[in-house]
């Protein structure tokens, strides 16, 4: 293909962005993996301000129990529906590690909900002051703005809906609507729930801010949804692994590591 | 440019290895659990300077109690001492104050339930994760220690309890917690003897157990039998000022 096909390089992403992409990415890894130990310690889910132990309040439960034969089963129930998961939930492991999940999605791989616990809350604190970095940055080089989608973005929601399906990506300046709405639900609710949710299961903060306990439902609510938030991410990154490779893995890794981005070339006004 | 090539190698090789790459932080004086530690003392401050002193745990109504209050941990301790005292019904129980305070003191049982008492319905919250609401009743911190008087240079005080957490040639480890005094004079710390209208069950901290109601559960020690007041609770235990502090868990527990 002729070098004049290609589209110029424009810079994209500004040394802001770029950086706290990647703080994130890190923060994100290692709090859910120690998320996933803290779970483990309790591994249900209750909605309400108290877990029901005398009554059944719980929405998910993973456990183990006894099978016919010698082995021990895994088990996981969502809303009362109880499905087996030896191997991955519940029981885990060459040894059948009793546990909700296996020592190869814990931080650390041992039980220790003591050291969970520490590296959790540091890359919470590391999570929150690179967003309000960011959130700064953004502010002021503009690129909150570029986030948030305008009315003629909705307009063309349909269009652009068709044209991910059928995997027609348009490399252009901006961000197309569904680029802007994942990454607005990500970093505009998606993760100030995270940080509410868990400030909600702290009895210090319950002190402070009653209000946001009521706001949640209680703290066991506040739990819920920071799991199901959680869930909720880990779908974005599959999301956002795949258009990476279906859009251009080369291009749209340069653009998150040197903020340069080739754009599509002009073409009659059809571009955005 | 090579730098975030660097970091993005790096997170590479971070999954690779998957889960363990973190082990090292289990080491508790290991330079890895350090770095993530540091972070402890922010944590503490930031509760600190947004609950100040007397901010309220949220109360309860009765119709909130929906189920007995889950016991852990010590549920039924079987150390002599505290087996004489439970079968007599605790008649022969005392709390001792002492340490750093003008008038050392023992107070018998119903000498503490002669005293003003408070109850509060509040939400238990366990550091595994659950919650349990229940109605306490008992008598506040403060006034306890009004009557002891700590001295001024007193800053922590340490419950000493009569269940033993493990067993070894070296010796008993008995539970131990510790409070400073911002949390011993908040008007919901207790020291409870009535659990949801009744005595308190043994399998809930008979005779009686603290109630810290801005920390997590395993701050409030059950079957305590001596409050000490003292400057530092280096010499307690492994020095960390608590039974799970010492193996790993925050002093300040409000979170």
């Amino acid at each position: 293909m002729p070098e004049t096909d290609k589209g110029p390089l424009i810079y994209r992403q500004s040394r802001w962005t770029r950086a706290t992409h990647w703080v994130w990415a890190v923060c994100l890894f290692f709090l859910m993996l120690t998320g996933l130990q803290i779970f483990n310690a309790f591994p249900s889910l209750h909605i309400g301000a108290e877990s029901g132990f005398d009554y059944d309040n719980a929405i998910l439960e993973i456990g183990a129990r006894q099978g016919t034969d010698e082995n021990l089963v895994g088990f996981t129930r969502v809303f009362g529906l109880e499905i087996e998961t030896t191997g991955l939930l519940g029981v885990s492991g060459p040894d059948q590690d009793v546990q909700a999940f296996p020592a190869a999605l814990t931080i650390p791989s041992n039980r220790s909900l003591a050291t969970g616990r520490v590296i959790h809350f540091f890359f919470a604190w590391v999570l929150v002051g690179t967003l309000a970095i960011w959130a700064v940055a953004s502010a002021l080089n503009g690129h909150l703005r570029t986030l948030v989608p305008t009315l003629a973005d909705l307009r063309g929601l349909p269009q652009d809906v068709a044209d991910h399906a059928r995997l027609r990506f348009h490399h252009t300046r901006n961000y197309n609507v569904l680029q802007k709405l994942a990454y607005a639900s990500v970093l505009f609710v998606a993760l100030p729930l995270m940080i509410l949710t868990g400030l909600s299961m702290s009895p210090s903060f319950n002190a402070v801010a009653p209000w946001l306990l009521d706001l949640f439902g209680g703290r066991q609510t506040a739990r819920t949804i920071h799991f199901l938030m959680m869930v909720g991410l880990i779908g974005f990154f599959v999301v956002h692994m795949v258009m990476i490779l279906a859009a251009g893995p080369i291009n749209e890794l340069r653009s998150i590591l040197t903020g340069w981005y080739r754009i599509d070339p002009e073409k009659g006004g059809d571009d955005v | 440019m090579y730098n975030r090539r660097g970091l993005l190698l790096g997170a590479a090789a971070l999954g690779l290895s998957g889960c363990k790459v973190l082990d090292g932080a289990n080491e508790k004086d290991s330079a890895l659990r350090g770095v993530f530690e540091s972070v402890s003392n922010l944590t503490y401050r930031a509760q600190r300077l947004l609950g100040g002193g007397h901010t309220l745990a949220p109360e309860y109504t009765e119709a909130d109690i929906r189920q007995g209050q889950r016991p852990n941990g010590s549920v039924d301790p079987d150390g002599e001492d505290y087996l004489t005292l439970s079968q007599s019904g605790f008649a022969g129980y005392g709390l001792t104050v002492t340490g750093l305070v003008e008038r050392p003191l023992t107070i018998p049982l119903a000498g503490l339930k002669a005293m003003p008492s408070r109850t509060q319905i509040t939400r238990h919250d366990c550091v595994e994760g659950w919650s349990c609401i229940a109605k306490w009743t008992g008598v506040p911190l403060s006034a306890v220690l009004n009557e002891a008087r700590p001295k001024t240079t007193a800053r922590f005080a340490v419950f000493h309890c009569y269940d033993v957490l493990e067993r070894s040639l070296s010796g008993e480890v008995k539970y131990y917690e510790s409070i400073d005094l911002i949390d011993a004079y908040h008007p919901q710390t207790i020291l409870a003897y009535g659990l949801n209208g009744a005595d308190l069950p043994v399998a809930n901290g008979a005779p009686l157990r603290l109630r810290v109601e801005r920390q997590l559960g395993y701050k409030m020690a059950k079957y305590v039998h001596t409050i000490e007041l003292v400057d530092s609770f280096a010499t307690y235990g492994l020095g960390k000022g608590s039974y799970w502090a010492d193996r790993g868990y925050e002093w300040y527990a409000g979170i």
